[in-house]
C-alpha cells in the first residue's frame, strides 16, 4: 500500500462544504435502525460545535427506495425532492444536508439532471405548484451529514474524552471503513476522496487515533442492494454478499465497522447473527460479532456519551468488547434502560452469537 | 541552397526521417523537448516478434542521423506563417526560417494512475508495460521482488477503447506487447502462472500470430477473455484480481505476485499544442488529422506541413519508420516539383 | 438453525489460487496443442452431438483449465470419437486424440 497514493486522490476529490447554517433532513429509516444517530448528529453540531442546523416536521421521504424499487417513475421522485427543496426555500437556507447516503445520491442525480435537462427542471416546477402552489430555490450546497462530520473532525478530536486507540497496548484500532454505494459511486466527484478510495469515513478515523483497513473487498456492497434485500425471493444473496464482505476482513481482525449509510450498518450488524446461525461463525473475539457502528455513534463515543443514550443497546452485535478496548466505562445494569430509566425490556439473548 | 526541414520530436520517426533527409542532400533540424533521442523506444528493451534490443535499432538511428542539427532540451514558443514559410521561435532563443514542417511529436502514454480501480500508484504490485521495459533494462523497481514469483497478471487495454477514459481507439502494440513482456517474465520466472486478461486479441502483425500461438503453447501463458474489473490488496500485500471469465461465463479472481497494466497510446498534448500553433486540425480521436486517412496519411492540410509516426495515431515501430521515408519522399517530391 | 426462508448462495466465482493444475498439466505435457485452443468455437458448431447435449471439445479444455473437471467429464461423455472437430479446427488441434488423451490421464488419476 502506497499511503501516499491515497493521499493524491483524496486531495483530487475535495469538495466544497460550508461551515454553517445547514438545513437537515433526516433518513426514513435510520430512526428505527439505530435511533440516537441523528439526534447525535444535532447534538454535537448545535450544542457541541455551536452550529445552526434547522429542521422542519414537514419533511418527508425523499423517495428514494420506490425510486430504486422501481415502483415510482423518476418525475414523482422530482417533484417530492422539489418539494424537500421548497421547504429549505422558506425557512431561508440554502445548504442542504441529508442524513440518508439513498437521499443525498438522490438529490445529487437530480441536480445533475436538472443540470443537463433544464426542460425537465422547468416541468417539476410547474408539476411542484400544480400539486402544491410551492416554488423553490436550488440548494447552494448539497452534502451528505457524514460530510459534515467529516469537515468538523478536527474539531471533534481537540474535544475528544477517548480515542479509536486500544487501552491496553496502546496501538490503533483497527477500523473497516463501509460507505454507502449511494455516497460517490454514481457522481465520484461529489464525495469526498472520490468512488474508488472514499476518504470522508477514513479521515474521521484518523482523526480520532484509529487505522483503516485496506482489504479486498472493500469496495463491495453490504447487502442491502434495494432489491436484493426487499424481494424475498433474493434475500439469500443480500446476505451472501455481507457474508462475502465478512469472509475477507476476517484476517484483519478488524474491532469495529463504521458506517456512513443507513442500510450498511443494519445489515451488517444483524445479517452477523443470520450467519452465526447458519454457519455457526463470528467474527469478532471470543464468539462475538464485530461491533457495527454509525459515524455519529463514534462521534458521540469519542465525545464521551454514554453508550447506552447512543443507542448502542440496539446493536444486534455486542459493543461492550470495543468499549473496553477504548477504555469507556458503561453499566450493564442500564444496558435495556431508556431515557429516565424507563425499562425497555431485555431481550431474549441468542446463543449462536454471544451478547449481553 | 540546402533546403531547411524542421523536424518536431526527436523519436524514432524524427531520426528516420531525418536520416533519410541527410542522405537526399538537405539539411534537417529536429527539436526535441527532452534531454535524449529516440523518445519512447529509447526507453525500451526489446521489439516484438523477434525480441530486437531496441537500443540497436535507437543507436543505428542515432548514428545516421547525427549530421542533423539537433536542439535537445529544446520547445517550440511559437510559430508565425510567412508568405510562403514558417518562422519558428525556439525556448533556445534561436528563430528558424523554414518552408517545410515535419511533425514526429509522438504518442503519450495513458496515465495509468487514472483508472483508479487498478490501483497504480496505491498498491506496491502494480505497475505498468513502461515500468516493466525499464525493469527490463535496469533492474531496478522497488515494486519487483525477484524472489520467486507464484502468479503475475496482465492487464491489456489500459486507457484503449475505453470511453470513459475518453480514448476510443485501440492502441495497437499492446497486445502483442503483453505477449511478449509475458514471454520475457515467464523466462525469468518459470514457475509463475502467468494470466492475460484480454477483451479482444488483435495480433495483425507480421509473425504476431506465431508469437500468440508460441506464448500459449510454449511457455503455458494463460488467456483470459474478460476485462479486469478491480484490484485490491490482500493481508499479504498481494494484488487480488477480480474479472469475468467470459468464455466460462464465470466470475473469475486470482492472487498475483505482480501485475502489469497495458497502457495504451495517447494523443500527446505537445502535440496538439503545436498544432494549434498552426491551426492544424486535430481528429476525433485526438491525434493529428491527415489531409486523407488512407492515401495521404502523412499530409496536413496545411501548405509545407507534414506527419510521421504515432502523432497521428497508434503505430508499431516498423511502421512509424516507414511513414519517416514515406514523409521524406513526399517532402522530397514537393520540393522537386517547386524547382521545376 | 432457524428457518429463515432463504441461504447463503454459494460462490459461482472461480477461484485460480485454489485450481490444481497437475492433471492438466500432465495433459499437457503429452498434447501441448491443447493449450492452443483460442476458442473460436468451430469445434462445436460442426460437432454432431453438441446442438442435443452441449459437448464442445472448447468447453472441455476450458473447464479442465479452470479445475472444472467434473463440469468436463459431463460434456466429453457425449462426445462420440467422430473427429469432425478435429477437420475443422483451424489451428490443427488433433481434437479427438486430446478427448481420449484426456480419458486415460484422468481415469488413471481415478483409480489411484
Amino acid at each position: 500500500m502506497i499511503y501516499q497514493g491515497k493521499q493524491k486522490i483524496w486531495s483530487d476529490y475535495q469538495k466544497e462544504i460550508p461551515d454553517d447554517h445547514w438545513y437537515y433532513v433526516r433518513s426514513c429509516i435510520r430512526q428505527n435502525f439505530f435511533p440516537a444517530s441523528e439526534k447525535m448528529f444535532l447534538e454535537i453540531c448545535r450544542n457541541v460545535l455551536g452550529k445552526d442546523f434547522h429542521e422542519n416536521e414537514h419533511h418527508t421521504t425523499c423517495g428514494g427506495i420506490a425510486y430504486h424499487c422501481d415502483t415510482i417513475p423518476q418525475e414523482t421522485a422530482m417533484t417530492i425532492v422539489a418539494r424537500q427543496f421548497a421547504l429549505m426555500t422558506e425557512a431561508g437556507y440554502e445548504n442542504y444536508v441529508a442524513s440518508c447516503i439513498t437521499s443525498f445520491g438522490n438529490y445529487t442525480e437530480i441536480l445533475e439532471t436538472w443540470h443537463e435537462f433544464p426542460e425537465l427542471e422547468a416541468k417539476i416546477r410547474e408539476m411542484l405548484w400544480k400539486s402544491c402552489r410551492k416554488e423553490f430555490n436550488k440548494p447552494k450546497y448539497l452534502a451528505h451529514s457524514s460530510d459534515l462530520i467529516y469537515k468538523y473532525r478536527n474539531e471533534i478530536a481537540e474535544k475528544a474524552k477517548f480515542h479509536l486507540i486500544n487501552k491496553e497496548t496502546g496501538e490503533p484500532l483497527r477500523v473497516v471503513e463501509h460507505i454507502g454505494c449511494h455516497y460517490s459511486k454514481m457522481f465520484p466527484s461529489k464525495g469526498v476522496g472520490g468512488a474508488e478510495y472514499p476518504y470522508v469515513l477514513t479521515g474521521m478515523v484518523e482523526a480520532w487515533g484509529g487505522n483503516v483497513i485496506d482489504y479486498p473487498e472493500r469496495r463491495h456492497c453490504c447487502g442491502y442492494g434495494f432489491r436484493q434485500y426487499h424481494v424475498k425471493a433474493n434475500r439469500g444473496y443480500s446476505l451472501s454478499n455481507t457474508h462475502k464482505k465478512f469472509e475477507s476482513m476476517a484476517p484483519y481482525k478488524p474491532d469495529m465497522i463504521i458506517t456512513n449509510c443507513p442500510g450498511c450498518p443494519y445489515f451488517l450488524d444483524r445479517w452477523q447473527y443470520v450467519i452465526a446461525e447458519m454457519e455457526g461463525k463470528t467474527y469478532g473475539e471470543n464468539g462475538c460479532g464485530i461491533p457495527v457502528l454509525t459515524y455519529e455513534e463514534v462521534a458521540g463515543l469519542v465525545l464521551g456519551y454514554d453508550p447506552w443514550d447512543l443507542g448502542l443497546q440496539l446493536h444486534q452485535v455486542a459493543v461492550e468488547p470495543l468499549l473496553d478496548k477504548i477504555g469507556i466505562e458503561y453499566d450493564l445494569e442500564d444496558k435495556y434502560k431508556g431515557i429516565d430509566k424507563k425499562d425497555l425490556l431485555k431481550p431474549e439473548l441468542p446463543t449462536s452469537i454471544k451478547c449481553f | 541552397m540546402k533546403e531547411i526541414i524542421v523536424i518536431i520530436g526527436g523519436g524514432i520517426a524524427g531520426l528516420e526521417a531525418a536520416s533519410n533527409l541527410l542522405k537526399l542532400g538537405y539539411s534537417p533540424i529536429i527539436i526535441e523537448k527532452s534531454d535524449h533521442l529516440g523518445g519512447h523506444v529509447a526507453n525500451w528493451h526489446k521489439l516484438f516478434p523477434d525480441l530486437t534490443p531496441a537500443k540497436d535499432l535507437v543507436d543505428e538511428l542515432i548514428a545516421s542521423s547525427k549530421d542533423a542539427n539537433i536542439f535537445l532540451n529544446t520547445e517550440v514558443s511559437f510559430i508565425n506563417r510567412l508568405k510562403d514559410s514558417y518562422n519558428i521561435m525556439l525556448s533556445n532563443g534561436i528563430s528558424i526560417i523554414t518552408k517545410y514542417i515535419l511533425m514526429t511529436t509522438g504518442f503519450r502514454l495513458f496515465e495509468a494512475s487514472k483508472k483508479e480501480e487498478y490501483g497504480y500508484g496505491i498498491y506496491n504490485q502494480v505497475i505498468t508495460n513502461s515500468d516493466l521495459e525499464h525493469w527490463f533494462n535496469t533492474g531496478q523497481d522497488k515494486r519487483i521482488d525477484e524472489s520467486p514469483m507464484n502468479a503475475i497478471g496482465f492487464v491489456h487495454c489500459v486507457g484503449s477503447r475505453d470511453e470513459k477514459a475518453r480514448n476510443s481507439q485501440c492502441s495497437k502494440v499492446c497486445c502483442i506487447t503483453a505477449i511478449k513482456q509475458a514471454i520475457e517474465l515467464k523466462e525469468k520466472f518459470p514457475d509463475a502462472q502467468i494470466y492475460c486478461f484480454y477483451m479482444d486479441l488483435r495480433l495483425f502483425g507480421k509473425k504476431f500470430e506465431d508469437f500468440y500461438t508460441k506464448a500459449q503453447r510454449d511457455h503455458g501463458i494463460h488467456f483470459i477473455r474478460g476485462r479486469v474489473s478491480e484490484v485490491g490488496e490482500n493481508i499479504e500485500g498481494k494484488v487480488i484480481v477480480k474479472a469475468e471469465d467470459t468464455l466460462a461465463g464465470k466470475p473469475i479472481k486470482v492472487t498475483l505476485d505482480l501485475l502489469v497494466l497495458m497502457s495504451g497510446m495517447v494523443c500527446n498534448p505537445d502535440s496538439s499544442k503545436t498544432a494549434s500553433m498552426m491551426a492544424l486540425p486535430i481528429d476525433s480521436d485526438g491525434f493529428l488529422k491527415s489531409s486523407d486517412n488512407v492515401f495521404r496519411i502523412t499530409a496536413s492540410p496545411k501548405k509545407g506541413i507534414f506527419y510521421a509516426g504515432a502523432c497521428t495515431g497508434p503505430k508499431t515501430v516498423p511502421e512509424t519508420l516507414a511513414e519517416a521515408r514515406s514523409a521524406v519522399l513526399d517532402i522530397h517530391s514537393h520540393i522537386t516539383s517547386q524547382e521545376k | 438453525m432457524n428457518g429463515f426462508g432463504f441461504r447463503l448462495s454459494p460462490s459461482s466465482a472461480i477461484n485460480l489460487d485454489k485450481v490444481d493444475r497437475s492433471r492438466f498439466e500432465e495433459l499437457c505435457s503429452i498434447e501441448p496443442d491443447a493449450l492452443r485452443c483460442m476458442s473460436c468455437g468451430s469445434c462445436s458448431a460442426t460437432c454432431p452431438a453438441a446442438q442435443f447435449s452441449g459437448m464442445s471439445i472448447r468447453k472441455v479444455l476450458l473447464n479442465l483449465q479452470r479445475g472444472k473437471e467434473e463440469e468436463a467429464f459431463r460434456l466429453m461423455s457425449n462426445c462420440m470419437l467422430c473427429g469432425k472437430c478435429t477437420m475443422v479446427c483451424p489451428r490443427g488441434i488433433n481434437t479427438r486424440r486430446i478427448v481420449l488423451t484426456i480419458s486415460r490421464i484422468y481415469e488413471k488419476e481415478e483409480k489411484r
